[in-house]
C-alpha cells in the first residue's frame, strides 16, 4: 500500500507558477522515472514529495495518508541527492547511521543495520573513512546506503548519477536497478537523461514546462509517443521529424513533401483530409536504406556516414533539416556506400498534427 | 609650507619611493647584475629568480625587524636591568620579576586576565554564532548584521565612553541617565548603584564592552562560514529527520568548527592585550586591573621600566602559544 499519489499538484513562487497541476499515481514497489529537459519542474515535483518544497495546491498522499502539511521526517521518505550531500564531518558508518540516531534507535539495531547496508553496497572496507577520502562512485553508494538503511516507504532520487563519469554511471545504473529488485521499494527517480529513464523505469513520466506530456512504460513511450515533444525526447538519436501535406493516393493517404511522396497507413483520422498539414516522425532505426532503383524511395542528401562497427549512423538532410538513419552494417556496406535514400513501411511512420503536435489517434505499434 | 602640500608631498615621495625601489632594484638585478644574455644566460636567470623575492621582501622585513623584533629584544633586556641613578643601566637578573611577583596588583591583573580569557572569547563567539544563524534567512537580516557589526568600527576608548554612560550613576532621587541604573530602578531596585565600583562583578561589566565589540567580528566570519555549508547536507539532514536544533548542532556547527576555533583564538589574543577599556573606565581600580594596564602603570606612571618590561614579557609569553595555534588553524582553514 505504500504508493504515492499526486493530485493536481501545483508549485508557485509568488505569481509565477512552475508546476501546473500534476496528476500521477505511483503504485507500491513501482519504479517511476520523471524525465524532461532542465527547468521542466521534475526536481521541484520530487522536492515537494520529499517535503523540501511547500506544495502550493493539490493533494499529496503517501501510503493513503495526506501529507501536504506533514514534516519531511514524518513522511517516511528517503532521498538521494545529486551532489551526494554526505555529511563531511562524519565517517561512512556515521553518515549511514545519522538518520537512525536522530530517530533514537537502539545501539544494537543501528550497528546491525549499518553492517547490513555496508554488505549490500560493498562499503564494508570503507566504513571508517570520511567522504573526502572516497571516490565518486563510493560516495554515491554511501548516499544510497543512507537512504536504504531507514527502510523508508518511498525512495526519491534526484539525478543521482549526473556527477559520475560515463562508465561509472552505467555501472551504478545497473546497481540501482538491482537494488530496487532486491528491496522492492517504491521509487521515484528524476533525471534528464533519457537513457537512464528508459533502462530504469517501470513507467516513465515525461515532463516539460511544468506539465506531464505522457506517462507510460518505456517501450510504450518509445513506440507510441503522444506528441512531438515525447517523440523528440526519447530515443537516441532522436526521431526525425519533417513537415508534409496529405493527399489521397490509391492505397490510402499519401504524404507529400519537397516534391516527393510517401505512403501512409490508413487511419480514420486521415480520411478526407487532403491538404491537411502534418508532421511526420520517423525513428532512425525504422527505415531500410536503399540505393537508386528501389521502389517508393525517399531521396536524401547524404553528407556523412559514421561506421560504428556493427551499426552505422547516416547523417543526411531532408528539406534542409537533418535526418539521421541508424542501420546495421553487416552485409549492407555495398548499399551504404551507394545510398541515396530510404524506404519505410507505412505503419512505422508517426503522423502528428502540424499545429498541436499531438499524434493522430489510431496509430498503435505493438511491442 | 602649507601642511596640506607637505602631506601631499610626503605621500608622493613615499609611494613614489616604493614604486621606484621595486622598479629600479628589479631592473638592476635583471639588466646589470644577472643579465639575461651572454654565455651564462640560464644560470643568470635562475640566480635572478632566487634573489628577486628577497629583494621585494626586504623593505617589509626591515620594517618588521625595526618595529617588532628589535622592541622584543630590547624589552627583554630592559626587564633584566634597572636604571642607575645619574644615568646608565645595570644588570639585575630576575629581580624585576621577583618584585612583580611580590605585588598583589600583579596577581590581581593575572587573575582578571584569566577571567577575561574565559568569558569574552566564549561569549563573543557564542553570540556571534547565534547572530549569524538567526540573521541568515530573514529579510532584514542584513540590517541586523550591520547593526551588530557597527561596534567594530568604534575604537575601544570610544566604546568605553559609551558604556561608562550606560553604567553611570546619579544621586538617588534624580533622574538616572545610565541605562542600567534606569532599568534597575524601574524594576524596583532601591538606590542607584555605582556598578563599576562593585568588585568582582565590575570586571564583567567591563567585559561586556569587549563582547559587544567582538560579537560583530565573530558574526561576520561565522556567517560567511555558515553560508559555505552545502545546502544539500542540510536538506539531507531534514529528510533524515533532524530538527532545527539537531541540524544546527550536529550538521552545521561540526562543518564550521575550524572557523569557530580561528575566531575564538583570534578574540583570545585581543583579550590578552586588552588595555583601553580598563584604562578608560576604571583604570584598574576596584580590583579590575589587567596585565596590559598594569604594564602601562609601571612603564609610564611609575617610570619603572624594569618591572614594566617584565610584565610585557609575561603578556608576550601568554599570547605566544595561542598565536601559534591560531596561525596553525587559520592556515589549515585556508587549505
Amino acid at each position: 500500500m505504500s504508493g504515492v499519489n499526486l493530485e493536481g499538484i501545483v508549485k508557485a513562487y509568488g505569481p509565477i507558477q512552475v508546476v501546473h497541476g500534476i496528476d500521477l499515481e505511483v503504485k507500491e514497489k513501482e519504479f517511476v522515472v520523471l524525465v524532461g529537459p532542465s527547468g521542466c519542474g521534475k526536481s521541484t515535483t520530487l522536492r515537494m514529495i520529499a517535503g523540501l518544497e511547500e506544495i502550493s495546491d493539490g493533494a499529496l498522499t503517501i501510503d493513503g495518508r495526506m501529507v501536504n502539511r506533514v514534516a519531511p521526517k514524518d513522511r517516511d521518505v528517503a532521498m538521494v541527492f545529486q551532489n551526494y550531500a554526505l555529511y563531511p564531518h562524519l565517517n561512512v558508518a556515521d553518515n549511514i547511521a545519522f538518520g537512525l540516531r536522530i530517530r533514537k534507535e537502539s545501539k544494537e539495531h543501528i550497528a546491525e543495520s549499518v553492517e547490513e547496508v555496508g554488505n549490500i553496497l560493498g562499503l564494508t572496507p570503507y566504513l571508517e573513512r570520511r567522504p573526502a577520502d572516497l571516490s565518486g562512485g563510493q560516495r554515491q553508494r554511501v548516499a544510497m546506503g543512507r537512504a536504504i538503511v531507514r527502510r523508508p516507504k518511498v525512495f526519491l532520487f534526484d539525478e543521482p548519477l549526473s556527477n559520475l563519469d560515463a562508465k561509472l554511471r552505467t555501472q551504478m545504473r545497473a546497481e540501482i536497478k538491482r537494488l530496487h529488485k532486491r528491496l522492492g521499494a517504491t521509487s521515484i527517480y528524476v533525471t534528464h537523461d533519457q537513457i537512464e529513464a528508459m533502462t530504469l523505469a517501470d513507467r516513465i513520466v515525461v515532463m516539460s514546462d511544468g506539465r506531464i506530456e505522457q506517462i507510460g512504460s518505456p517501450m510504450e513511450l518509445f513506440l507510441n509517443p503522444a506528441n512531438t515533444f515525447v517523440a523528440g525526447f526519447l530515443g537516441s538519436p532522436p526521431m526525425n521529424m519533417f513537415d508534409a501535406t496529405i493527399t489521397a493516393g490509391e492505397q490510402g493517404p499519401v504524404a507529400e513533401f519537397d516534391g516527393q511522396r510517401i505512403q501512409l497507413q490508413k487511419l480514420e483520422s486521415l480520411a478526407n483530409s487532403e491538404g491537411r498539414k502534418v508532421k511526420l516522425g520517423i525513428r532512425p532505426e525504422f527505415v531500410s536504406v536503399a540505393d537508386q532503383d528501389a521502389p517508393n524511395l525517399v531521396k536524401l542528401d547524404v553528407d556523412l556516414i559514421e561506421t560504428l562497427g556493427s551499426e552505422a549512423l547516416i547523417h543526411a538532410h531532408l528539406m534542409g533539416d537533418p535526418f539521421v538513419i541508424r542501420t546495421n552494417t553487416v552485409g549492407q556496406m555495398n548499399i551504404l556506400n551507394g545510398i541515396s535514400g530510404f524506404t519505410i513501411e507505412p505503419h512505422l511512420i508517426k503522423v502528428f498534427d502540424a499545429e498541436t503536435g499531438q499524434a493522430l489517434p489510431g496509430q498503435v505499434l505493438e511491442q | 609650507m602649507h601642511p596640506a602640500i607637505q602631506g601631499l608631498m610626503t605621500i608622493a615621495f613615499g609611494v613614489g619611493g616604493c614604486v621606484g625601489y621595486f622598479y629600479f632594484s628589479n631592473l638592476l638585478v635583471d639588466k646589470v647584475i644577472f643579465p639575461a644574455k651572454g654565455e651564462h644566460i640560464a644560470r643568470n636567470i635562475r640566480r635572478a629568480n632566487i634573489v628577486r623575492p628577497w629583494l621585494f621582501l626586504a623593505p617589509a622585513l626591515l620594517a618588521l625587524g625595526l618595529y617588532l623584533a628589535y622592541p622584543v629584544v630590547e624589552t627583554l633586556r630592559l626587564s633584566l636591568t634597572q636604571r642607575v641613578p645619574g644615568g646608565g643601566y645595570e644588570y639585575v637578573g630576575l629581580d624585576n620579576y621577583r618584585q612583580m611577583a611580590g605585588e598583589g596588583k600583579f596577581w590581581e591583573a593575572l587573575q582578571n586576565n584569566f577571567l577575561w580569557l574565559l568569558v569574552v572569547p566564549a561569549a563573543s563567539t557564542a553570540f556571534g554564532l547565534l547572530a549569524a544563524q538567526l540573521t541568515d534567512r530573514i529579510s532584514w537580516g542584513n540590517i541586523a548584521k550591520s547593526l551588530i557589526f557597527m561596534p567594530m568600527a568604534i575604537s575601544f576608548v570610544g566604546a568605553a565612553v559609551i558604556w561608562k554612560l550606560v553604567y553611570d550613576a546619579r544621586p538617588p532621587g534624580t533622574e538616572q541617565i545610565g541605562v542600567l541604573n534606569a532599568i534597575y530602578i524601574f524594576f524596583g531596585g532601591d538606590d542607584p548603584q555605582a556598578w563599576l565600583t562593585i568588585p568582582f562583578w565590575n570586571s564583567f561589566f567591563l567585559m561586556a564592552v569587549l563582547v559587544w565589540i567582538q560579537t560583530g567580528f565573530a558574526m561576520v566570519i561565522l556567517s560567511a562560514a555558515l553560508r559555505g555549508i552545502p545546502e544539500e547536507t542540510v536538506e539531507a539532514a531534514i529528510v533524515d529527520g533532524a530538527g532545527p536544533f539537531q541540524i544546527f548542532f550536529r550538521i552545521k556547527v561540526p562543518q564550521i568548527i575550524g572557523t569557530i576555533v580561528v575566531v575564538w583564538t583570534t578574540i583570545t589574543i585581543v583579550v590578552l592585550k586588552v588595555f583601553d577599556i580598563v584604562f578608560a573606565m576604571t583604570n584598574g581600580q576596584w580590583e579590575t586591573q589587567v596585565l596590559a594596564n598594569y604594564m602601562f602603570d609601571k612603564l609610564f606612571r611609575a617610570n619603572d621600566w624594569g618591572v614594566g618590561s617584565a610584565s610585557a614579557m609575561v603578556i608576550m609569553l601568554l599570547v605566544m602559544p595561542i598565536l601559534v595555534w591560531n596561525v596553525y588553524n587559520a592556515r589549515r582553514e585556508m587549505r
